[in-house]
């Protein structure tokens, strides 16, 4: 077991180094960069001729490193990342791409994690409810509701629900997380109130899918479990139908909902994305949309890395948690 | 012990086999008795049929520019004229633009002066299925009149025409970007286990590496960097290929468990007792009897894929116009001022959800039938 | 069967070694010894019945005899149609796929060991298509031939194995070993997955065989009873090594090894004066990756001295080509089956 973790461990070094280098390359694949875009805006805007635009724009290059080969500039920005913890620099916010990560992911985590959660218990409490009942009325129904959540792409999910809110339900304000006038209001009842009106929205949208999911998979380990023989002993021997049905069936059927546990995160950040930018949150979702369609680089490949390494560890941690709930998984 | 005097020679008694059904039928059998995976078949068999004869089903060429007719709404389908009388024959009223003398807004009413009903199998617009020109429409209304039954966008171009159109390019890249995802997966699965040690070793090590990194981030950088000078057919391709090349990871590790377990199983060791070839074992032995497998991943990544399609493509990241693919269409409600006020633009949503429920009904129904020998 | 046949398959000093890792770094910390030193031959046109306990390692040797598993080491030497002497072990994958025409298997399973999704024409037809020995109508001719001589109906040669039963399956899989007409053929435990009573069907048909196409047999088996009427040699194996080997006759009514005793001992005799006095055997079937020191039977053997558990006996002929590989081979009068 111990070698197992060991071994599990060791090999993730090597692959977040590889993971690194893909993503700083992909984010570099686009032609030109940044500076391309104010290089154009200087001699349209500026007024500037081509030579001094250029001039200054290379400049700028040579502040930056990006006149360095890509080699090179890989080589900096993952000593940087690795020894002072700075992702660079970047150019659409001004200023260091971490800070621009870190003061978005705070509402990034709070509606993915409420989301997750929401998704989670709604989605287990339904599929516990439709594997007693198999076949009723109420499995048939939240079967076929689950299909159709599965089935609607999530920026047209939020686009009917805005729809609906501001059409038909006549709400003053969609999109954001607060109301243009609470902006910049210090906290207070009344900016709360605004603020929950403006956070159910990301959650719901972004759950559906997540109830759907859960609810299936609930639904079928649960059914799967009530055919097997311990189960079926424990009927046999006489134990009450609830001691049944929450000792032996739910526990066991919670195995892969909580080895899931552990890659969920990137899961449910990017789950989030979509919405995000649709609703135009002020999380990461839309900084990253942004930061790769004006070729922000560093802004976008930091967030790649980041998103991956969490997806990483996430798949490193299930990995560990399955091998500790589940005694028939082996080590060697 | 007996056996010695338990010899009975009748040398010319042949065994018949013992009755049994082939998986095919038993796999019917099942299939059928799933009402969702019927009506999943039906839902993908419709659009499918929609998407491959397009221009036959389109009264109006899907690229046609009518700015007159910008967002001018759908046109309703009518049995009874204003007068209250029936018709047998369906038919449809012109579209009058009116403004609005107190808010200058405009407003189409219907001309209900002249009425123009349906055609089947009329004459129209010129496309060329295989190279042939050909004229022929299913449906259509008499000259002076017009049938625009899901409305115009905002050049004025006939909605449903272009959502058949939509509909062929989102499903043709779905699939072939999912056959493509089934092959390179099939194979590595196939691959991976059947040679294990070092092969298997770093197979499993680019599958991890390729499972590290997040789905739509990563699709959102990869496809942000086709160049947008490259012409539609490359972006399509482009497209294609990164949905394939990223999407077959979850069918290698399944064909690799199943094809670790067939391996234990005697008739393909029967076949390398017999000399028969890598290629041969593969392509006879182990690729047949995953078969199923493989094909109901098939149908589930297609879903998948047309979910992606049209997120990338609604988000602008994926085709561009003038290519024409459900997501694209709904780029047009990005805004949500213009979605409120012409809500007919969203219809290619609908067709997004129909046809990715009808794949997924299709699969699960697929999925369950494919194990016959279950009893579930 | 006569001794001066010359022999088809000499076996020598046969290995397969399992290695079994542990540790970080997956070191290599002991070996499974399933086949251990293991010497054999077969005689041209004879029936070499190979018994013992399950996981003693019988289809490890006959398949690392085919090499459809690498040995560890060791030499297997066959004699080809044309008379030449190879030795398998070292062959290269080429040459080793045209001496599969000569040596065929039969296995245990007839549900496993068929291909569920080729059809019977296509299963028996395949070792002609994979050596290029036949194609179009010549392979259908061929199959029809070959589902008579198995005793199938032809007629039904379109259909998939799933629909016949385990005794008709286990024909088409004789049927499949037949059609390169081998010389030698291995069978492994080919009944033993069957009904009583169709068992003594397969053994009759694989006897016929044997007349009608001079076939040299190794068969494999767990059950004494089926070996002995098919057998004209057998040999016994213990925990990947042999223990005794000899005619037929000479070791089920004089066995030299405890072991084989052991063995007689557990089949059942139908014969109301015969005492039937069963040789228990205390304990397991030792684990193949921790053998016991000495002579690998010795802890479970009621004559065991000092001896056993401190040197391995070799297996030696004590006359007649009567091998055992026990220190008092000669020292005790074992019991053994007078008939059945």
């Amino acid at each position: 077991m111990i070698s197992y973790i060991i071994r599990r461990i060791l090999y993730v070094i090597p692959l977040l180094l590889a993971v690194s280098i893909v993503c700083f390359v992909i984010i570099q694949l686009p032609p030109g960069d940044f500076l391309t875009a104010i290089e154009s805006q200087l001699k349209s805007q500026a007024g500037l001729s081509e030579e001094e635009s250029r001039k200054m724009v290379d400049e700028m290059r040579k502040t930056y490193g990006l006149d360095k080969s890509m080699p090179v500039q890989y080589l900096i920005w993952i000593k940087n990342i690795v020894t002072k913890g700075d992702f660079g620099y970047s150019f659409g916010y001004r200023k260091p791409a971490q800070e621009v990560i870190w003061e978005r992911l705070k509402w990034t985590m709070i509606i993915a994690l409420s989301a997750h959660l929401i998704s989670t218990l709604v989605g287990l409490l339904i599929g516990i409810y439709s594997a007693t009942h198999q076949y009723s009325l109420g499995d048939h129904l939240s079967t076929f509701l689950a299909f159709i959540g599965l089935s609607f792409p999530e920026f047209f999910t939020a686009l009917v629900i805005m729809y609906l809110l501001v059409f038909r339900f006549r709400v003053p304000h969609v999109g954001g997380l607060s109301s243009p006038e609470y902006v910049l209001a210090t906290w207070n009842w009344a900016k709360f109130v605004d603020f929950l009106q403006h956070f159910w929205i990301p959650v719901v949208i972004s759950g559906v899918a997540g109830v759907a999911r859960n609810m299936r998979v609930m639904r079928a380990n649960l059914l799967d479990v009530f055919r097997s023989q311990y189960v079926i002993t424990a009927r046999a021997k006489g134990l009450k139908e609830r001691i049944v049905l929450y000792k032996h069936a739910v526990v066991n059927a919670l195995h892969p909902i909580i080895a899931y546990q552990g890659v969920a995160l990137p899961y449910i950040v990017q789950g989030t994305m979509v919405t995000a930018i649709v609703l135009n949150l002020p999380t990461t979702g839309p900084a990253f949309y942004d930061a790769l369609v004006f070729q922000d680089t560093l802004l976008a490949g930091s967030f790649l890395l980041m998103v991956t390494v969490v997806l990483v560890i996430g798949n490193l941690l299930s990995d560990l948690i399955l091998a500790w709930i589940d005694p028939r998984i082996r080590y060697d | 012990m007996i056996l010695k005097n338990e010899r009975s020679r009748k040398k010319n008694s042949f065994a018949e086999p013992v009755k049994g059904e082939a998986y095919i039928q038993l796999v019917w059998r099942k299939f059928k008795r799933s009402k969702t995976a019927i009506i999943g078949a039906i839902l993908v068999i419709i659009m499918a049929i929609l998407a491959i004869f397009a221009p036959f089903f389109s009264p109006y060429n899907p690229l046609k520019i009518d700015h007159r007719a910008s967002f001018s709404p759908p046109q309703r389908i009518h049995f009874f004229d204003d007068k209250g009388k029936f018709h047998l024959r369906p038919f449809v009223y012109n579209l009058k633009l009116e403004l609005d003398p107190q808010t200058w807004k405009r407003i189409y009413r219907e001309d209900t002066s002249k009425r123009f009903p349906i055609y089947f199998l009329v004459r129209g617009w010129e496309y060329k299925p295989f190279g042939i020109p050909c004229k022929l429409h299913l449906f259509g209304v008499p000259k002076g009149g017009s049938i625009h039954l899901f409305g115009m966008d905002n050049y004025g171009r006939d909605l449903w025409a272009r959502i058949m159109l939509g509909g062929r390019v989102s499903l043709s890249i779905a699939l072939l970007g999912a056959i493509l995802s089934a092959f390179i997966g099939s194979m590595v699965g196939t691959i991976s286990a059947y040679y294990g040690g070092i092969t298997d070793m770093i197979l499993q090590r680019i599958v991890e590496f390729l499972q590290s990194f997040p789905q739509l981030p990563l699709w959102m950088a990869l496809s942000i960097a086709i160049p947008a000078t490259w012409s539609s057919l490359y972006v399509f391709i482009a497209i294609m290929m990164l949905f394939g090349l990223l999407s077959w990871t979850p069918l290698a590790r399944e064909v690799r468990g199943k094809v670790l377990s067939l391996r234990e199983q005697e008739f393909v060791l029967s076949a390398k007792e017999a000399g028969a070839s890598d290629a041969r074992i593969i392509f006879k032995y182990l690729i047949p009897n995953c078969l199923s497998h493989i094909i109901v991943i098939l149908t589930l990544t297609i879903p998948w894929l047309i979910l992606a399609e049209s997120t990338l493509s609604f988000l602008g990241l994926g085709l561009q116009p003038p290519m024409v693919s459900w997501g694209v269409l709904l780029q047009e409600a990005q805004n949500l001022q213009t979605m409120g006020r012409h809500l007919w633009i969203a219809i290619p949503g609908a067709f997004i959800v129909i046809t990715v429920l009808g794949f997924n009904f299709l699969g699960d129904g697929l999925r369950d039938a494919a194990d016959p020998y279950s009893r579930r | 069967m006569d001794k001066q046949n010359e022999i088809l398959l000499e076996v020598k000093n046969l290995k397969k070694y399992f290695p079994i890792t542990r540790g970080v770094f997956r070191r290599v910390v002991g070996y499974v010894k399933a086949v251990d030193r293991v010497d054999l031959f077969i005689r041209q046109g004879e029936t070499l019945g190979l018994v013992g306990e399950s996981g003693c390692g019988k289809t490890t040797l006959g398949r690392s005899i085919l090499r459809l598993i690498e040995p560890t080491d060791g030499e297997v030497w066959f004699k080809t149609g044309k008379g030449k002497k190879l030795d398998i072990t070292k062959l290269e994958d080429r040459e080793i796929k045209s001496l599969r025409r000569e040596m065929r298997m039969i296995f245990q399973d007839p549900y496993g060991s068929l291909n569920p999704r080729m059809t019977v024409m296509d299963i028996v037809g395949e070792p002609l298509i994979i050596h290029k020995v036949a194609q179009g109508k010549e392979i259908e001719d061929r199959v029809r031939t070959l589902l008579k001589i198995v005793g199938l109906n032809p007629r039904y040669m379109r259909r998939y194995p799933h629909e016949f039963s385990g005794g008709q399956r286990q024909r088409i899989g004789i049927a499949r070993a037949l059609a390169l007409n081998p010389r030698l053929v291995i069978a492994d435990e080919p009944v033993s997955a069957l009904d009583v009573s169709v068992q003594a069907q397969v053994i009759n048909l694989l006897e016929d065989l044997q007349v009608q196409f001079n076939l040299t047999y190794l068969f494999i088996a767990h059950d004494l009873s089926v070996v002995y009427h098919i057998s004209n040699r057998i040999a016994v194996m213990y925990v990947g090594k042999i223990m005794e080997v000899g005619q037929a006759e000479e070791v089920y009514q004089g066995p030299r090894h405890p072991y084989t005793e052991a063995l007689m001992s557990a089949v059942p005799v139908i014969d109301p004066d015969v005492n039937p006095e069963r040789i228990l055997l205390q304990g397991d079937v030792p684990n193949p990756a921790n053998a016991p020191s000495g002579c690998t039977f010795h802890p479970r053997c009621r004559y065991a001295k000092k001896i056993c558990s401190q040197e391995e006996p070799p297996l030696e002929d004590i006359g007649d080509e009567h091998y055992v590989a026990c220190h008092f081979a000669d020292d005790f009068s074992l019991k053994g089956i007078r008939q059945f």
